[in-house]
């Protein structure tokens, strides 16, 4: 359970910040190292492009990628609430991340299928 | 670890948070489009392989990532386990090398791959 105190858009925002960044940080070796098969050979990384064609991986990838615009996101806000002046609208930004993340999932889907 | 230490660490977060925003907001609208239609090995060759400019790109992309990561890494791991600073420490270091080299590999293997 989530205590109320936490209850809060800006505490799911920390939540999701770290989510995500610990997410992305365990998925950048495998990305790496798909992207390395392609130095055994075309056939070799159309295999590992060929199995992420699937349904599936393909709604997994979306899931990265919603993950990698609420980083983006995410973490200009808080480079705005760090080295800015405080301005109100910096409190309507966490909606401006929800926002611009499911974009960039929905944007990704569209072209994918 | 020295308070020094610590806001250099900070420091250097945000600094490669910066450069990051940049690269992310790039790779991502290049996603986006790219993935139009499918991916295939030759269609990325021809795109990336031995680009210069895309390795260029793609090299500040992963020493930024080699920075970033880590510290973050190090950050939630101090915050949110028992581990000792030293482990910590040490894993974050390690992640940190795992993320350059192995990074650092793919972008010179299809600089190396000249161009499909």
């Amino acid at each position: 359970m989530i205590a109320g105190h936490r209850n809060h858009a800006t505490w799911w925002a920390f939540a999701l910040h770290r989510i995500s960044g610990l997410t992305l940080a365990v998925f950048l070796p495998v990305h790496f190292q798909v992207l390395a098969l392609a130095l055994d050979g075309e056939v070799v990384l159309d295999g590992a492009l060929k199995w992420s064609d699937q349904p599936l991986v393909k709604l997994a990838e979306a899931g990265l990628i919603v993950l990698l615009a609420a980083h983006l996101t995410g973490g200009i806000r808080l480079l705005a609430l760090e080295f800015l002046p405080w301005r109100n609208w910096q409190k309507t930004l966490v909606a401006v991340v929800a926002g611009l993340s499911a974009a960039a999932g929905l944007l990704f889907l569209l072209n994918a299928f | 670890m020295s308070e020094v230490i610590q806001t250099r660490l900070w420091l250097a977060q945000r600094i490669s948070a910066v450069v990051l925003a940049v690269c992310v907001g790039i790779h991502l609208a290049g996603i986006i489009v790219a993935v139009q239609g499918g991916l295939t090995a030759a269609e990325i060759i021809g795109r990336v392989g031995g680009n210069g400019n895309l390795a260029m790109f793609y090299g500040v992309f992963v020493v930024a990532c080699a920075v970033h990561a880590p510290i973050g890494l190090r950050t939630v791991l101090s915050e949110m386990t028992n581990f000792e600073p030293v482990s910590v420490n040490g894993i974050a270091s390690a992640f940190a090398a795992v993320i350059l080299l192995m990074g650092l590999q793919a972008v010179l293997g299809f600089l190396g791959l000249g161009g499909g």
